[in-house]
């Protein structure tokens, strides 16, 4: 039913996509009339360029284009430069990257690390300011903050109203999920003392499988990429390895310098074995990062990539190839996105299992 | 680069949210939903124990009942058997009783027949006797009532004198 139902929206999102994608198209035969040859080129579709402007960051949340009309959310910039202070104001400002405001401006070319990220001009160079601006991520984020906040706090409260009742409702179709977690993930691989564990694992197994579903949701406050966002999953993986740090224990510490059942030679007089278990310390918690970060990127990149394809064969073959196109195209999106439901919840399933094992190695007791 | 270059803004508010969310999510939410998740399998779990208890109880119970019924039914047996081995007692005695008092009665009319029968032979006794002497007498008066007969009587007596 709810596969459907999404199929249906993703459906119906492509059939609007594709009216607007003639204007769109209209308005660059337009543009090509009055501008160089150059600017022809630039300004044609480009998939590698829209891909990555859709699964990257970006200040102001750009939602459609109509004609020469952008629509596009302005969002706060909050900077600090060393030389001018502390600025706040609206990306608005910045006329979609085209002008500057107060010396500030979002750095343009292909070659530029900073491109595309807010810098400020000083003696004709540019130099980036602390930014600490909400971005469409930051927004996002925040979204699904208030979504997961609201959601489980109402269950919660469900779960007070309804003391020793069976579950109703939403709250049957989270208990499982909550249930899940708690007997399969933490008590499976920490033991006795799950109860320490269990609410940071639930809290970044929904804080995932909600974002990932967000980031499907292909219209305002989804779709954003955040999950895939290298930053995110950085956190939320430097959580995972600050917790299991702090709580190792002695017998994990042993492990880590003196690692047992290896020959001696292993560990003098140099020190193999534990410079591969140090350097494991570390390699888990960003092969946590990169997990997650790869796999819904790379689905947002190929369902994005499948869209594209209806524009570079209208390119090629004109409209009609393009309508020819946008068939397959959408068929295979929402193929695509069946996968993507499964996909996020296989990589928060995963991502909160390789946690709760984490834990459970620094927390083993000897014996 | 863009896309692997963790960008120090969003790690910032990331850090930020992801604190507060962990902070408020466990305060609020995991704490209560866990505490009252664990209550239900407690009460699901306890239920189930007296339940298991109370079947107990049931079972026990009715092999009591049935323990009772069946030493009821030995009681019964036993009284009834009681009864009848009474009854047999009192018929047979009364029996005896009753043939010993026909047995006391018959005695005594035997021996009152014996002793009617004594004394009616009695009485026919002498009833013959003085019959029998009155006709001796009247014999003897016919036969001794000449002078010669008494002496021929005489006679025959002293013969048989003689003889012995």
């Amino acid at each position: 039913m709810l596969n459907t139902f999404r199929s249906l929206i993703i459906g119906l999102f492509s059939l609007i996509f594709l009216i607007f994608s003639q204007k769109i198209f209209s308005q660059h035969q337009e543009k090509t009339g009055n501008h160089s040859i150059e600017t022809e080129h630039q300004k044609e579709f480009n998939p590698g360029e829209m891909i990555m402007g859709h699964v990257g960051d970006e200040y102001g949340w750009h939602i459609a284009t109509f004609g020469e009309t952008h629509i596009s959310i302005p969002l706060p910039i909050i900077v600090y430069s060393n030389y001018s202070g502390f600025f706040f104001f609206m990306s608005s400002e910045f006329q979609h990257g085209h002008s500057t405001y107060k010396n500030f401006k979002i750095a343009e070319g292909n070659d530029n690390p900073n491109k595309g990220k807010v810098v400020e001009l000083i003696d004709g160079k540019e130099i980036r300011p602390y930014d600490i601006s909400i971005t469409k991520n930051t927004l996002s984020l925040f979204f699904s903050i208030i979504i997961i906040l609201w959601i489980f706090i109402s269950v919660a409260n469900a779960y007070k109203k309804r003391e020793g009742q069976a579950p109703k409702g939403f709250q049957s179709l989270l208990e499982p999920l909550i249930l899940f977690i708690r007997d399969d993930i933490a008590k499976a691989s920490l033991g006795h003392k799950y109860m320490k564990f269990t609410p940071y694992l639930l809290s970044i197994f929904f804080f995932i499988f909600i974002n990932n579903l967000m980031g499907l949701v292909p219209f305002f406050p989804g779709g954003a990429n955040l999950t895939g966002n290298i930053a995110v999953t950085l956190v939320l993986a430097l959580f995972t390895f600050v917790i299991t740090t702090i709580n190792g224990n002695k017998n994990y510490w042993t492990h880590m310098v003196n690692t047992p059942g290896v020959p001696w030679w292993l560990k003098l007089p140099i020190p193999l074995m534990p410079f591969v278990e140090i350097l494991g310390m570390f390699i888990k918690p960003f092969v946590l990062m990169v997990r997650l970060f790869a796999n819904i990127s790379a689905g947002h990149i190929v369902a994005l990539g499948f869209f594209s394809l209806i524009f570079i064969f209208g390119n090629m073959g004109g409209a009609a190839a393009g309508y020819g196109g946008a068939v397959f195209s959408v068929a295979f999106t929402i193929f695509l996105t069946l996968l993507e439901l499964l996909v996020a919840f296989i990589q928060a399933y995963v991502f909160t299992l390789l946690s709760a094992l984490y834990f459970g190695m620094a927390t083993e007791e000897h014996h | 680069m863009g896309l692997v270059t963790p960008d120090f803004g969003l790690i910032f508010w990331m850090t930020v949210s992801f604190l507060a969310v962990l902070f408020l999510l466990k305060k609020y939410a995991w704490k209560p939903i866990l505490k009252m998740l664990k209550q239900r399998e407690d009460s699901i779990e306890e239920a189930l124990k007296s339940a298991e208890k109370a079947k107990d109880e049931m079972a026990r119970l009715k092999s009591d009942n049935e323990k009772i019924l069946q030493e009821a039914r030995v009681e019964r047996e036993k009284l009834l058997s009681d009864a009848r081995d009474v009854k047999e007692k009192i018929l047979s005695d009364a029996k005896e009783e009753a043939k010993a008092e026909a047995d006391k009665i018959l005695r005594a009319a035997k021996a009152q027949i014996e002793s009617e029968k004594l004394s009616a032979i009695n009485e026919i006794k002498s009833q013959v006797v003085s019959l029998s002497v009155s006709i001796a007498e009247k014999v003897l008066k016919k036969s001794l009532e000449t002078d010669s007969k008494q002496i021929e009587y005489a006679n025959s007596l002293l013969k048989d004198i003689k003889l012995n």
